[in-house]
């Protein structure tokens, strides 16, 4: 029984992984940006789409494709943010969900027409079966352990990034204040579309760990985006070491929601959700 | 005042906010090496007209003319990397971020000149002792440093200073304004804002009082009387 429930964390935590690689971005352009991005999981499966597209054409593998897309993905992060987000940053709260919720729409139904309803998913190779026993009825998938290690040292780069680096105190100032950052002549759009930028990266990743993983299709991004809000709001606003903390609470609540009974699954995430935001609000690693 | 072109002229400035007029058919020179004194009531549109030169204000006509150059229009970075800093209303520091990485920005960022980091530590020596802490934990007079030292650091020559006293300690206004006449000697033009007038008159060379959007007396301190300044700021 002990074992059965270590096994089910052990599972639930590298799932937790998976989620925080999800939220990522959501995490940098809420948390730190506060900037509402309602489309963020139907970019990550835009991105997965393209990923598919790409890597099929090419005949390289997932991973190798990603790679080559990263610059693209910062590309079409920095785009997008400098010449279309960027008119409704500052403004209320309102604007940004209806811009991105429209976006979310746009790349829904773009992506039903271009690649039609069919759930798909991308194959990594060898990698994907390959697993390591811990000793008794306790495996883990190599390819799990991989995403989250890659999880854990994303977090840390960028967090490295975010409040060691030069331009990552720009990024702070501009999100603070953006008025008292251009008095300083610090164009607080130039840094958005930055800052939008590596938000595409992050999603370029998570888009190729998660078509990995598992199944995607073109309507998927809804529901992935609501498990992305509740790691991010469990971990705290800010605090990148916090959204994978929230995705492993969330991993490991669907893990043992899911013994009781398979329904159980999504439940248990969200009810262990609502309880930890009753008793800290402010999430676990708040930056204010 | 040089009758050759000065630093700064602001002509027949208009400053809108809505239906609302702030500042009204203003005109006002700045020049090098100069420190000028504007002194006026609350809402008397002081703020509203150092805004509207750094391109903050809500929509400003007429001209501002800065070493030779419109700035009307200009967007803010653009203004402040040809050389005007505004220490603004409320200090508007970055709260999360250190008391080291604030004034670094500034310095990253403006023309290398003769303020470096090295002279704000000089002047401000507590902000040394305390670079790692986060500006929001400073006390009011530590945040007027920072937020002086961060405009300083883009090295101006122009430096535009809203309240700086304002909810401070006398102790600590004091410290600020020795500092004053220190920064003109380094060749900085300066614009002092202030509801209080004792102080920044007595630093200033020449003044400006402004009644309701409107210039309502200019001169050097020491050729106004008291009586004459207090009429006019309160516009009796």
């Amino acid at each position: 029984m002990a074992l059965t429930l270590l096994n089910l964390v052990i599972q639930g935590v590298l799932i937790g992984g998976l989620y925080a690689l999800f939220a990522l971005g959501l995490s940098l352009s809420l948390g730190v940006m506060r900037f509402i991005n309602i489309a963020h999981g139907d970019m990550i499966v835009l991105g997965s789409f393209l990923l598919m597209s790409l890597s099929q054409f090419l005949g390289w593998s997932p991973f190798l494709t990603a790679l080559f897309m990263m610059p693209l993905a910062f590309a079409g992060g920095y785009m997008l943010q400098r010449f279309l987000l960027q008119r409704i940053v500052g403004k209320s709260v309102l604007p940004a969900v209806l811009v991105t919720f429209g976006l979310a729409i746009i790349i829904q139904n773009g992506l039903l027409e271009g690649y039609g309803p069919n759930t798909r998913k991308l194959s990594g190779g060898a990698v994907e079966i390959a697993s390591i026993n811990l000793g008794g009825l306790i495996d883990i998938g190599v390819y799990p352990l991989l995403v989250f290690l890659c999880a854990v040292l994303t977090i840390f780069a960028l967090d490295r990034f975010l409040y060691k680096s030069a331009m990552g105190a720009r990024i702070r100032a501009v999100a603070a204040d953006p008025a008292a950052a251009d008095l300083i002549g610090l164009s607080a759009a130039k840094i958005y579309a930055i800052a939008g930028g590596i938000v595409g990266m992050t999603m370029m990743l998570a888009a190729c760990c998660m078509s990995v993983w598992t199944n995607f299709d073109a309507a998927i991004g809804p529901s992935r985006l609501l498990a992305a809000f509740e790691a991010v709001a469990l971990g705290g606003l800010g605090s990148l070491w916090g959204t994978l903390a929230g995705g492993i609470i969330l991993g490991v609540a669907q893990n043992i929601g899911s013994q009781f009974d398979a329904a159980w699954q999504t439940l248990a995430q969200h009810v262990v959700f609502l309880v930890l935001l009753v008793l800290r609000p402010q999430g676990l690693f708040s930056k204010g | 005042m040089s009758e050759s072109a000065p630093l700064l002229s602001v002509e027949k400035l208009n400053v809108f906010y809505d239906q609302f007029q702030a500042v009204h058919e203003l005109d006002l020179t700045v020049g090098a090496s100069e420190i000028v004194s504007i002194i006026g009531a609350n809402g008397a549109g002081k703020s509203s007209l150092l805004k509207a030169i750094v391109g903050q204000a809500g929509r400003a006509e007429g001209a501002i003319r800065f070493s030779g150059r419109d700035l009307i229009r200009t967007p803010t970075p653009q203004i402040v990397a040809a050389g005007v800093a505004l220490v603004p209303e409320g200090r508007r520091l970055f709260p999360g971020l250190t008391v080291a990485e604030n004034l670094r920005i500034g310095w990253d960022l403006g023309s290398k000149g003769a303020i470096d980091l090295k002279l704000i530590n000089k002047w401000f020596p507590v902000l040394a002792e305390r670079a790692d802490t986060p500006a929001q934990s400073l006390s009011g007079g530590q945040q007027q440093m920072v937020a002086l030292g961060r405009a300083l650091l883009t090295n101006p020559k122009l430096l535009l200073c809203d309240e700086i006293s304002l909810g401070l300690a006398p102790l600590i206004v004091h410290q600020l304004y020795e500092i004053i006449p220190t920064i003109r000697d380094r060749g900085i033009s300066i614009v002092l804002v202030e509801q209080d007038i004792g102080r920044s008159l007595a630093v200033a060379d020449r003044f400006y009082c402004m009644l309701e959007g409107e210039v309502s007396l200019s001169g050097r301190p020491e050729d106004v009387s008291r009586d004459s300044i207090m009429q006019h700021y309160f516009g009796v």
